[in-house]
């Protein structure tokens, strides 16, 4: 129940790298961390998935493409939902962080600077479009469950903002 | 079955069920582009909290019944949520000021949880503190706009903490089954947090430049079943789809 590492077969890795957030469609389930284990076991891989947001509707969608990608493979597998310990941000790899960054979604930043933005409104964000970093929190809740919404105040564009947890 | 401890997870759920519901109902209808976004986040969020404890109920029960059923198929009577959070959206006041009392409890209540001998209780809590954190930040910010806003909405704001004041005593009432898991290191003493629970709402309302309110009678019942009229209504709603076209699934 406390692992926070993760056990994946080096097998494994290349079919789950295709599987993707269908929300966050450049981002693969294995860049965002929410795969924590994946492991054959007796010919049947068993898959442990951690939501990111408890009412993220991609979970159900993940687990079915994950159990698709495999089967693709000719493996049978179980999936399960696992909530400890709880996902967070500082889980998504430096290569998640940068197709974030290039699909228009400026990444979570480190756990401490965020709380500094979201509760103070500090301009630490910096806009996707044009890099400024002159920009405001118009809302801590954005287009789904894990973004909030910012405005750049120099090139005037909204972006969404991949926010902590 | 641990009925105790099924009751408790309902308990904890409903109050999560309900004012996600109610919260949705905002859902289209919000002031403003933004706050309707961030109701229904909050919404998404409360539902998806609900949905783990309910999946835990289910196994805890371990017959037939689904999350679904425990969350579609009860009556008014069984359903075990605070009287404060099936009170309706009368007007934007109201829809922050419930959920402004109800977040401050909820982030105390779950960092206790968080401690629950219970893995799976204490593993859901952790996951959601991390959301209702953000629910409170958001409500209590909006209290503050509104309170220390135009004379008009300070006077929208004051009514609504004023009416809904009386529903804040019962999140700290314990049913049977709260006292039976207290003792056994699962639930959560809510007596313990009361103090603390008035202490902050009464910084946050003051810094909002709102009056305290100074009533002293309270309402209670919905822990045990007995709600207002709204909650009825409410889950008409809730419950239509599955009422009208029994079995179905998405």
């Amino acid at each position: 129940m406390t692992k926070t590492e993760q056990h994946i077969d080096p097998i494994l890795i290349p079919i789950l790298q295709q599987v993707f957030d269908p929300e966050i469609p450049v981002l693969s389930i294995m860049d965002m961390g929410v795969v924590r284990s994946a492991l054959i076991i007796n010919g049947i891989v068993e898959v442990e998935i951690t939501p990111t947001y408890s009412g993220c509707p991609a979970m159900d969608v993940i687990g079915d493409d994950i159990e698709k990608a495999l089967k693709d493979a000719s493996y049978d597998s179980r999936i399960d939902l696992i909530l400890h310990p709880a996902w967070t941000t500082d889980w998504i790899t430096p290569r998640g962080k940068k197709a974030l960054e290039n699909y228009g979604i400026a990444a979570p930043l480190e756990a401490d600077a965020d709380k500094e933005v979201l509760l103070n409104g500090k301009r630490i964000v910096k806009c996707t479009n044009c890099r400024s970093q002159n920009t405001t929190l118009v809302s801590q809740f954005g287009s789904t469950a894990c973004k909030a919404l910012f405005k750049c105040e120099d090139c005037q564009e909204p972006f969404d903002y991949f926010k902590c947890l | 079955m641990k009925e105790n401890l099924y009751n408790y997870i309902l308990g904890i759920a409903d109050n999560s069920l309900i004012l996600g519901q109610r919260i949705g109902e905002l859902c289209g209808h919000g002031p403003s582009l933004e706050t309707d976004i961030a109701c229904t986040n909050i919404s998404l969020d409360l539902l998806g909290q609900v949905r783990s404890y309910f999946q835990y109920a289910a196994k805890i029960a371990g017959d037939e019944r689904t999350e679904d059923d425990i969350a579609m198929l009860r009556k008014e009577r069984d359903y075990k949520n605070v009287l404060l959070v099936e009170q309706p959206n009368s007007n934007f006041a109201y829809t922050i000021g419930r959920q402004f009392l109800f977040d401050v409890y909820h982030l105390a209540f779950l960092a206790e949880l968080q401690k629950s001998t219970d893995l799976i209780l204490s593993a859901i809590a952790n996951k959601c503190i991390k959301e209702v954190s953000y629910h409170e930040r958001f409500s209590s910010d909006w209290v503050k706009r509104l309170g220390d806003g135009t004379a008009e909405s300070k006077e929208k704001m004051q009514e609504a903490i004023n009416d809904l004041w009386t529903y804040t005593d019962e999140l700290f009432y314990q049913t049977k089954a709260d006292k039976a898991m207290v003792l056994e290191s699962v639930g959560v003493d809510v007596t313990k947090l009361k103090g603390d629970y008035y202490k902050r709402i009464k910084g946050l309302l003051e810094e909002a430049t709102l009056k305290i309110p100074e009533s002293k009678w309270f309402q209670k019942g919905g822990k045990e079943g007995v709600h207002t009229e709204h909650l009825g209504y409410l889950l008409s709603d809730l419950q239509y789809m599955q009422r009208t076209y029994p079995n179905m699934e998405w």
